[in-house]
């Protein structure tokens, strides 16, 4: 198999997940998508490294996955508080933290 | 170098002197600045608790310092005429890279004949000052400031650099300004010592420049090493040192253009006028002029400029003097007129320097001897000071008119008396060097004989015209005695320093001395001058004594009223510097308000508002800061691309 096409997959992958987080509202999804461009970087360090020989990219996705595994956390943490306290999970009703 | 440097233009210069070791009685001369200044700082440090005993004791170490000069003098005179200069250094005082200033003193002739009037003058009217000061309740602070200044005065005239020179010179310009505002809960005393204060800054503006002038063209400020390289150096920089210690004697003495302080420091205490005021700082001038001789000898047109302000000051003081109604105010015309002489003398060379220093020493004991006089009938008429309410004094105060007339005899210059021979003898080497310049020494010694006469008659003859409850009456002895002795020393001083004394060969070989070629011969200039003079003092007596005194001031001639407002100089300091000062303060604010200012304040208003736009693009909207997070990436990814494609 052609390293780069696992490259191209990537570039695929994060750009759906760039649109996602753009034109979604539900947070829930918003989220998801992040996850996914995570994930297509995870997957262009390891198709990096599997083209130039050696284990540093599959290193970094093990970082990448356990500061992933923290942001989750944290990440749906807030969005069940906030659909608590306004009874919605859409992104753009929280906007008061502004000028 | 050699092409371009100064020669001598004025015969007799004095070649320099080696310094002596301080052995002997030289060993304490640090002692006789050191006696006033421990008096100075026990009794303005000491407080309430020296209430008691500190007049007595700045009387004391003035006392002490007059008898150490008297040794020394006697020292002196023992020696031969090269072994009269002694060096004594104490300690290096600054040391800056080249630069280098001792704390040392010298010794010599001229320091001499100066120490010997300023601590005997000095005790003479600490003793008045018992009398005169006696009900103030601030004398203690007043003797401390008098210690003071005679403390910086020898400082002034046993500095062997001009940086030590500097140090007595802002000195007595210290004393000065606290002593004239001595009475500082009269707003117009507070007023004339800071006039005093500010108009001496002037000149020493001259004065500083002029020592980093001649370090930076000798790299030593020593009076030797300036005076033994005089002869190495251009003429043009001699002519510019020349000029600021010009400027500068002319701030310390009250010269055109500087005169104007003088008048108004008569505010201070009598015997503040008759010591800092007449007899010794306002000398200080004269003697920076003579012992910078070596300067002066080589740069005629400084010397020539000298000559000048002297002149002109000889008339002014003698104008003012002739028109004004307040004793003080009119012997401080007749002050500047006779610095006047001194200046102009010096600024004559080597024919002048020694008379120069002559009048000043005689001029420093009758004129004391005027002002504590002055003094001493303000004393007895409740502390009036309008001779228009005199008159008639001679009979209740005997000695004050007595010792007063020896003062007047002496400044108008009748023989025997000490003015004459001092004042003749500047007039004569004023001929010596040009009948024009001779021609006026006369005339102003005319006017001189006129004042006098005009204050003499107001004051002791004529009818009575005192306020209505005065009671004239003389003077206790401790103010007496001071005024005999210093009539004596008005009437045989100038006999004993000419013919006992021979002040020529004493100071030549300091300041140096010639003749030249007069003109006229020596007798019939002193006819002539006596002639103006007796003139001058009839037309005097004719106006003031033979016919009635007005009470109120009559309106008086244009130069009556011109000389009454002190011939315009405040008037003409106001309009050339003061207002022009006032408008360009008021450019200069205008600049720093609008275009400073506009500046500062223009660019953080461009900050601020552009920031408050900016804010704007905190919507709030996270999708928005997405937006703008993946267009960033998007921008730094194509730069990436296309330099890569470049």
């Amino acid at each position: 198999m052609n390293p780069s096409n696992v490259v191209i997959l990537s570039a695929i992958l994060f750009s759906i997940g760039a649109i996602g987080v753009l034109v979604r509202r539900n947070a829930i999804i918003v989220f998801m998508c992040v996850e996914l461009m995570l994930n297509a970087a995870n997957l262009a360090f390891v198709a990096f490294a599997r083209m130039n020989g050696n284990l540093d990219g599959q290193v970094v996705a093990f970082f990448v996955m356990v500061v992933a595994a923290a942001e989750v956390v944290v990440g749906l943490a807030i969005i069940v508080t906030i659909f608590r306290t306004r009874r919605s999970a859409s992104i753009d009703e929280p906007n008061l933290l502004k000028y | 170098m050699i092409s371009t440097s100064a020669v001598v233009w004025a015969e007799g210069a004095p070649t320099l002197q080696e310094l002596m070791p301080a052995e002997g009685v030289f060993s304490l001369i640090w002692l006789l600045i050191a006696l006033p200044l421990l008096g100075a700082v026990v009794l303005l440090l000491g407080g309430r608790r020296t209430n008691r005993w500190g007049p007595y004791l700045a009387v004391l170490t003035v006392t002490a310092s007059a008898v150490l000069g008297i040794l020394m003098v006697i020292g002196l005179m023992g020696r031969g005429a090269e072994e009269r200069s002694i060096g004594q250094s104490l300690f290096t005082w600054v040391f800056a890279g080249q630069f280098e200033a001792d704390m040392a003193f010298q010794l010599d002739q001229l320091s001499m004949v100066f120490v010997l009037l300023i601590t005997i003058v000095g005790a003479l009217i600490h003793v008045y000052s018992l009398g005169y000061m006696a009900e103030d309740p601030n004398r203690r602070k007043f003797f401390g400031y008098l210690n003071l200044f005679v403390a910086a005065m020898l400082i002034l005239v046993l500095a062997n650099n001009y940086l030590l020179l500097y140090v007595g010179w802002e000195g007595v310009g210290l004393a000065s300004y606290l002593l004239i505002g001595f009475w500082q809960h009269k707003p117009t005393a507070a007023a004339a010592a800071k006039k005093a204060f500010i108009i001496n800054r002037v000149g020493d503006v001259g004065l500083s420049i002029a020592i980093m002038v001649i370090f930076v063209t000798f790299g030593s400020v020593t009076f030797d090493d300036v005076f033994g390289q005089a002869s190495e150096v251009n003429e043009g920089t001699l002519t510019a040192i020349g000029l600021l210690l010009l400027l500068a004697a002319a701030g310390k003495s009250a010269q055109f253009p500087l005169q104007a302080w003088l008048l108004d420091a008569m505010e201070g205490p009598t015997p503040v006028s008759a010591l800092i005021h007449a007899a010794t700082m306002v000398t200080a001038g004269v003697y920076l002029i003579a012992r910078s001789n070596a300067i002066y000898d080589r740069a005629v047109w400084a010397a020539t400029a000298v000559v000048v302000v002297g002149l002109i000051t000889i008339f002014m003081g003698a104008i003012i003097g002739s028109a004004k109604d307040d004793i003080k105010k009119s012997l401080a015309g007749s002050t500047m007129s006779q610095i006047g002489y001194m200046i102009m003398a010096a600024g004559l060379g080597p024919i002048g320097y020694v008379f120069a220093i002559f009048h000043l020493l005689t001029h420093g004991v009758f004129k004391a001897g005027l002002f504590l006089g002055a003094g001493s009938v303000m004393h007895g008429m409740h502390d009036n000071v309008n001779m228009r309410r005199y008159g008639a004094l001679r009979a209740a105060m005997g000695v004050t008119f007595v010792t007063f007339m020896a003062g007047y005899l002496a400044i108008i210059g009748i023989p025997p008396f000490s003015g004459f021979w001092s004042k003749d003898e500047i007039i004569h080497a004023a001929f010596e060097r040009s009948p024009i310049i001779g021609s006026l020494a006369i005339l102003a010694a005319g006017i001189t004989g006129f004042y006098m006469t005009r204050m003499v008659a107001m004051t002791f003859f004529g009818k009575a015209r005192w306020e209505d409850d005065v009671h004239p009456h003389e003077s206790p002895k401790v103010m007496t005695i001071p005024l005999i002795i210093l009539a004596i020393g008005s009437t045989f001083l100038g006999m004993a320093l000419l013919f006992w004394g021979n002040i020529e060969t004493w100071l030549e070989p300091v300041v140096g001395f010639s003749t030249a070629e007069s003109p006229l011969s020596t007798t019939a200039v002193i006819a002539i001058s006596l002639a103006f003079v007796i003139v001058g003092s009839v037309i005097g007596w004719i106006s003031y004594a033979r016919r009635e005194v007005p009470i109120v001031a009559p309106r008086g001639s244009w130069l009556t009223r011109a000389a009454r407002a002190d011939l315009y100089g405040d008037a003409v300091n106001e309009g050339v510097i003061v207002r022009p000062s006032f408008w360009l303060s008021r450019v200069l604010i205008w600049f720093d308000a609008r275009v400073i200012d506009g500046i500062v304040n223009g660019s953080a208003a461009l900050v601020g508002g552009s920031s408050g736009r900016m804010r704007r693009y905190q919507s709030g909207f996270a999708r928005s800061y997405a937006l703008s997070m993946v267009g960033g990436a998007v921008i730094v990814l194509l730069a990436l691309v296309l330099v890569r494609l470049s």
